[in-house]
């Protein structure tokens, strides 16, 4: 546990992304099964103790100290498990806390009206930087601006294997990993997990230059379909129950079981989450109320029913495709649609077009008048490559402007949004870094308000005043009409009328805009 | 109502303590800059704290000086002042007055926990306690400081490529945090930013011993590597800085005891390393002088005097002006 809490220390307190990086490959090496895998389970979040809930602490800690008193304290702290670790009154002759494993078990293992018992020794037996990381695993709750991903790349820094290897079987494995630790270690085989659990990292695309690329590509080279306005998802079909993964490979088939249990046949599909009736998409806002909830209300189902448009096929039956280039996959995709059709599948259409002019015509017909993000512009003959790989796949945005920027700092707003964290500063990244690029204070319902507000106060990680600083994790798609060099921003740029055109609940920080590509706005103006 | 009022005004004598502006007579408890202020007629105070002032605002900081030792009464007129060490910093003193059976002690800043920079704190018994409230949570207990520096040397010891800039208040926590360390058995030079340097000077002739230090601006970056750099916490992301190699920010302090405090202001390696009493000082101190009414001033009044409320003691918040957090402890 001691190992551990340095860890947790030192991942909290290091701002360096490498460093992080650094005592995650260490810790892994030097800490032996099963303690590692618990400890990894912790960091990716994928352990929770179901009776372990922040009442539980808030009463172990209010039988030992005065109430009024951990209020204020629990005021100026501002964070419920490190005033729980810093206000704890009993320090025993700090004897060794349970190893990981033990640790785990005890806290499933114990009986609810014995936890508060447990918990309160477990404080008083620990070191007071072992007190911190011990609540906050007991909580679950870490806050410590770590993502799975990292902790994915640190296992893939660690063993040579390459980080989508490891995010493809991640979910068919099990805490606390022993077999992953086997394979990374080159002591057993790659686990062995069903194909319907495995995810298979998505391919991406980049921001196309109009002014560089447009002149060098060939466009009979190129395909095009419709930027979607939904979800990114993979679709794995085969003999048990389906898995629908977000692209960061988290599964999310339990909030959507109406897509999942009408589909058959046996391919690994890549596609659009989209909500509507008879494959007429509904504005994405319709989406998003399905979005972020484990298990879909009846309402839900039949007001926003799900479907998924499809434009690439990975694996055809067994058949792994994606060496295949992406005219022969479509071919594939196309003959499979036809032998197995579904009424919760469809496909996106090949956008007919001559040269680009034609294409931007279209892109910009189809904005005004449908609505559509952009247009999706693909070469022909590449295959599918997971990552971001360079010159294969292109998305062509809409006009306006829009960037999408991480939420870094939300301040409570005016008036009768005083009680509300209303005002939001985002940035970009420059390098590891996120820099602030904007601020905005509307652009979304009232809802989605009280969504956001909800969601700053449960990933805070600082608060000053009226100010909190939350966790580097929340995209929104901000738009903007132009952008300008600024030199009151640290990111030295400054957007005109930025609002938030939507919050993209599924997109990973990883994947917001850049400081570079924002030089595309500001040559533009 | 007492000889003493809420601005720490000593009425029969026309004497304050600690005033906020200038003022005919003061009694200085300190030399940090939120209790000790240029400007005044008459100052009196410890002889440390006297030359604490003058190397701070100059020599004619105050019209006139006086010194006294502690635990030597002074008559000024009906009024009996006595100074007792208060553990702060080098000089830092209590003030004992009594006038007509009445004593009341103003603790100014002070701490219980060892310190080798600063003689040790004196419980002095007393009717009414004016206390520091600075870390007046209970979520402030400030661990052993031997064990702050021990994690200090095993960061420099863990990355010896590293610089190690430990932020620390110019006055007190600087030669504190050098004294521990030599206490910890490092002997090699540790590095100043010049702002450091006149009060370490000032310590070393007043016989506090730190050991050799150099000027951080006069080395090589690679002398740098692996050293032990100390500098005043605004100095830690300045230009300055960008002499040191891939420097561990560190930052000594009793706030850094709040891990997002810490994170907030980008230190990776916080040091619980305080000049003030914690929670449990605070409340032992009030305990032990047998005071039946306290007054609590600079930092979080309110819990302290909840507290002693529920102790069945007559407690009330002070709100002197002029006296802010105390981020430079």
């Amino acid at each position: 546990m001691k190992r551990f809490a340095q860890l947790l220390e030192l991942l909290a307190l290091t701002p360096s992304r490498n460093r992080k990086l650094e005592a995650l490959v260490t810790y892994f090496r030097e800490t032996p099964d099963p303690d590692r895998g618990f400890a990894l389970a912790i960091l990716t979040g994928a352990l929770t103790f179901k009776n372990v809930k922040p009442a539980v602490l808030r009463e172990v800690v209010t039988r030992e100290v005065d109430p009024y008193l951990f209020g204020l304290s629990y005021d100026y702290v501002g964070d419920l498990g490190e005033t729980i670790a810093l206000i704890w009154p009993h320090h025993g002759q700090q004897e060794e806390l349970p190893r990981l494993a033990d640790l785990v078990e005890l806290l499933e293992t114990t009986s609810k009206s014995k936890l508060p018992e447990l918990i309160a020794s477990l404080l008083t037996r620990a070191a007071i930087n072992e007190r911190w990381a011990l609540v906050k695993l007991t909580t679950g709750a870490l806050r410590i601006g770590l993502s799975a991903r990292l902790a994915k790349t640190a296992l893939a820094e660690m063993s040579g294997k390459p980080v989508q290897e490891i995010e493809e079987i991640w979910h068919g494995l099990a805490i606390p990993y022993a077999e992953l630790f086997a394979w990374l270690e080159d002591r057993g085989p790659r686990p062995d997990i069903a194909h319907e659990v495995r995810f298979h990292p998505m391919m991406l695309s980049n921001p196309i230059d109009e002014a560089v690329d447009l002149g060098k590509l060939d466009p009979a080279e190129f395909s095009a379909e419709w930027k979607w306005d939904g979800i990114r998802v993979q679709l794995v079909l085969g003999n048990g129950p389906a898995s629908l993964f977000s692209r960061t490979g988290d599964e999310i088939a339990a909030a959507f079981p109406d897509l999942v249990e009408n589909v058959f046949g046996e391919a690994v599909l890549d596609g659009e989450l989209l909500v509507g009736e008879n494959f007429e998409p509904a504005p994405f806002n319709d989406l998003q109320q399905r979005l972020n909830r484990k298990i879909a209300s009846a309402r839900h189902l039949a007001d926003y029913p799900a479907f998924m448009r499809v434009y690439d096929m990975l694996f055809d039956g067994h058949e792994d495709i994606r060496p295949l280039p992406w005219s022969e996959r479509r071919q594939r995709l196309e003959a499979w649609m036809a032998r197995h059709p579904q009424t919760r599948l469809d496909l996106s259409q090949v956008l007919p077009f001559s040269d680009w002019e034609e294409l931007a015509e279209l892109r910009r017909r189809g904005a005004a008048e449908h609505g559509h993000e952009g247009v999706m512009v693909k070469l022909k003959s590449s295959p599918y490559v997971p990552g971001r790989p360079k010159g294969l796949w292109y998305k062509w945005k809409r006009d306006p402007n829009v960037v999408d920027a991480v939420l870094m700092y939300a301040q409570r707003g005016h008036g009768k949004r005083s009680s509300f964290y209303s005002d939001y500063t985002f940035g970009v990244w420059k390098g590891n870094e996120l820099v602030p690029i904007g601020k905005a204070y509307f652009g979304f319902t009232d809802q989605e308000l009280r969504q956001l507000d909800n969601w700053v106060r449960n990933h805070t990680v600082n608060s000053f005043g009226p100010v909190r600083e939350v966790e580097k994790q929340l995209v929104f798609e901000v738009a903007f009409d132009s952008a300008q060099v600024s030199g009151r921003h640290k990111s030295g740029v400054a957007l005109r009328f930025p609002r938030i055109s939507r919050i993209r609940w599924d997109k990973p920080a990883s994947e917001a805009g850049t400081l570079e590509e924002m030089q595309v706005f500001l040559e533009a103006t | 109502m007492s000889f003493l009022d809420r601005n720490l005004d000593i009425l029969p004598i026309g004497v304050s303590i600690d005033p906020t502006g200038p003022r005919e007579r003061a009694i200085i408890t300190h030399g940090h800059s939120d209790h000790a202020r240029s400007g005044h007629d008459a100052v009196l105070a410890t002889a440390d704290t006297i030359a604490i002032m003058k190397a701070r605002y100059g020599e004619d900081c105050a019209g006139s000086f006086q010194t006294l030792d502690f635990g030597v009464p002074l008559m000024i007129g009906e009024v009996e002042v006595t100074l007792f060490p208060a553990g702060h910093i080098l000089g830092s003193a209590q003030v004992r007055l009594r006038y007509r059976g009445e004593t009341i002690v103003v603790t100014g800043d002070y701490k219980r926990l060892p310190d080798a920079t600063a003689p040790p704190f004196e419980l002095v018994p007393c009717d009414i306690l004016v206390t520091e409230a600075t870390f007046g949570l209970p979520v402030f207990q400030h661990p052993r400081p031997q064990d702050e520096i021990g994690r200090l040397l095993k960061s420099v010891a863990d990355e010896p490529q590293r610089s190690h800039l430990v932020g620390a208040y110019a006055l007190g926590k600087a030669q504190r945090v050098m004294r521990l360390l030599r206490d910890a058995g490092y002997d090699r030079p540790i590095y100043l930013h010049g702002a450091m340097v006149e009060l370490t000077r000032l310590y070393e002739a007043r016989g506090i011993a730190v050991g050799e230090t150099r000027l951080a601006i006069e080395a090589s970056k690679a002398e740098l590597a692996g050293a032990i750099v100390i500098g005043p916490p605004s100095a830690l992301k300045d230009r300055w800085s960008r002499r040191l190699a891939d420097p561990v920010l560190s930052v000594a302090s009793g706030w850094m005891s709040v891990k997002q405090r810490a994170r907030q202001s980008g230190v990776e390696l916080p040091l619980v390393i305080s000049d003030h009493a914690d929670w449990n000082e605070l409340r032992q101190t009030i305990a032990e002088t047998g005071a039946r009414e306290v007054w609590v001033t600079h930092g979080r009044e309110d819990a302290l005097v909840y507290w002693c409320e529920q102790q069945g003691l007559a407690a009330t918040p002070l709100n002197i002006v002029g006296f802010e957090e105390c981020e430079e402890e």
